[in-house]
């Protein structure tokens, strides 16, 4: 049966900073996962989450053989270490931001979640 | 001229430059390591130290002697060769402070070498263009502090021809710290990209130290980490290929799994196909990674193409003053009165001390990090008010803190747990240099 998750139950993350521009690489836990958050989690999505904080162009890079999409975020970092008053100048929370979103997971990648371990 | 070496083990002790030195010590003595590499200099470190050096402090790191004292006899006992870019602002500095460490430990004999030449501060005229479109340099505006190319490899490879035990450098690519000790070792040419590529996937996935051991890692339920206060810092065992395993010390915290090893790879990379470094565009793309046993995880595949035809270059400029103090309140109504002590120190700051400068009220609890993208909760059981800004004016920065003080006295009711600080801020930009512009240099010392 599919359903709707939280991001956070079925891919991991970890965001960088280069200046202004965050990267942020989410891992799905799975081969079903990646194929539905590859559908899910376009950079339009992202931005219309998050349009306040998503200013600037995001790229995607899809590595599908580590079931991997890594984010590229210009002017997601509110002017990053350089110039940011967030606590955060770095951005090293972005991911957690990411993982909040939710996620619809089809059969399979529903069937992939039950059977995960915490870690491949 | 010796046959090459089989496999090369290289372990990273540092992921900056204010890392744990208990790791760093056990990969020493039990790692049975070839190289051992510290990575102590992020970007704006760099720059700092050269306001550090300006105003008659050290230019290299402030760590270096203690590290070196801890990894120094193991290191010389099992012919480690130590690569590291603690010598920040100041290499030359660095390598006699290390070589006085050797002396100190009895150590005579040791050979360190000095990679000079990243700093450029020389060749720079005002209409050099910055990247990320900031204009030229001459419209800045701010003081410069220093400028310093990314270096590469070769001259590390160089100077561990030349018998180095120890290579300390100043700014270079991250991952060029573990590339040149491969390309010494296996005898990498300069122009071999594919194997160019592999090397500096493996400086890469090691220079953020425990980042791939479980560090920044943990969450837990989800992805736990055991021993997470005991990291292991971790090694690859690299083959001439350039094909690696990545693991760490039997008996240590944290753990590698393909999963550690994925999200370290993709860190702070923006197309994989194309990882910019002095060295290579590596391509990361087609890289397979293999869990091949406990704690042993394999990766291959990395490919390059031609380097870059400039380097890259940091610059430093004194950015004024980061000003952030903060107060605490709890209980029924916590987040209305931390609210009202944000207004008071908005207004105060504007209408006393004439600050102009944007002004930044977080409510810690009800959201700050995510300020921008969420939604404020209404209300939590204790809300930390912080309030920052950034200005060239050191009174205004001050008053920041002063008028956090009082809300001690003069704000809401129960107010508690004040701090303030203020810190001179670096802002950094980058450029472009021509190659030809630069010239890296190798120097021996003996201790």
């Amino acid at each position: 049966m599919s359903r709707r998750v939280l991001l956070h139950a079925v891919a991991s993350a970890r965001a960088g900073d280069k200046g202004d521009t965050s990267s942020v690489a989410v891992i799905a836990d799975g081969p079903a996962i990646f194929d539905d958050l590859r559908r899910q989690l376009t950079p339009a999505r992202l931005k219309a989450a998050f349009p306040r904080q998503f200013r600037g162009a995001i790229r995607r890079y899809d590595l599908p053989g580590l079931h991997a999409l890594n984010f590229v975020i210009e002017n997601g970092l509110e002017g990053g270490v350089n110039a940011s008053l967030n606590l955060d100048g770095h951005g090293k929370a972005l991911s957690y931001l990411l993982l909040g979103l939710e996620v619809d997971l089809s059969d399979a990648a529903t069937a992939e979640m039950q059977a995960a371990t915490d870690d491949d | 001229m010796t046959a090459p070496a089989r496999r090369i083990r290289i372990g990273c002790g540092a992921g900056f430059s204010g890392d744990r030195i208990d790791p760093a010590r056990d990969l020493a003595e039990r790692g049975e390591l070839d190289f051992l590499f510290f990575e102590c200099l992020a970007e704006r470190t760099l720059a700092q130290a050269h306001a550090t050096q300006a105003a008659g402090g050290l230019g290299f790191d402030p760590h270096l002697e203690r590290r070196l004292e801890a990894v120094l006899p193991a290191c010389r006992a099992g012919a480690v060769r130590i690569v590291t870019n603690m010598g920040s602002a100041d290499p030359a500095g660095a390598a006699e402070a290390a070589a006085a460490v050797a002396r100190r430990l009895g150590l005579h004999g040791l050979r360190i070498a000095v990679v000079e030449g990243d700093d450029v501060a020389a060749l720079l005229t005002p209409d050099l263009a910055l990247m990320d479109g900031d204009g030229p340099l001459g419209d800045v505006g701010l003081p410069l502090v220093g400028a310093n190319a990314y270096l590469g490899a070769e001259p590390i490879a160089e100077a561990l021809a030349a018998g180095a035990d120890m290579v300390i450098t100043g700014r270079c690519a991250d991952p060029s710290l573990a590339l040149g000790p491969l390309m010494h070792a296996f005898g990498w040419a300069a122009d071999d990209w594919p194997r160019l590529g592999a090397g500096t996937l493996v400086g890469h996935l090691l220079e953020c130290s425990c980042q791939i051991t479980g560090g920044y890692f943990a969450d837990p339920g989800r992805k736990d980490v055991p021993g997470l206060a005991f990291l292991g810092y971790p090694f690859a065992d690299v083959t001439e290929d350039g094909a690696a395993v990545i693991g760490k010390l039997p008996g240590t915290g944290g753990l590698v799994s393909r999963r550690t090893v994925i999200e370290q790879m993709l860190y702070e990379v923006h197309d994989p196909a194309a990882y910019l470094t002095p060295d290579v565009t590596a391509d990361f793309a087609g890289v397979s990674v293999t869990q091949t046993g406990p704690d042993a995880v394999a990766v291959s595949g990395a490919g390059g193409r031609a380097r870059p035809e400039a380097y890259k270059v940091t610059l430093g400029f004194r950015g004024g003053f980061l000003a952030e103090a903060g107060i605490s309140y709890a209980g029924p109504a916590a987040a209305a009165r931390a609210r009202l002590a944000g207004e008071v120190m908005r207004t105060r700051m504007e209408a006393v001390h004439g600050c102009r400068d944007p002004i930044r009220v977080d409510l810690i609890g009800l959201g700050a990090l995510f300020a921008a993208a969420q939604e404020p909760a209404e209300t939590a059981p204790e809300v930390r008010l912080r309030v920052a800004l950034r200005t060239a004016d050191r009174d205004v920065a001050d008053a920041l803190v002063r008028e956090m003080e009082a809300m001690w006295i003069a704000g809401p009711a129960g107010g508690g747990g004040v701090r303030g600080r203020v810190t001179p801020s670096i802002v950094t930009r980058s450029a472009l240099l021509p190659r030809d512009r630069v010239r890296p240099r190798v120097r021996m010392l003996t201790a």
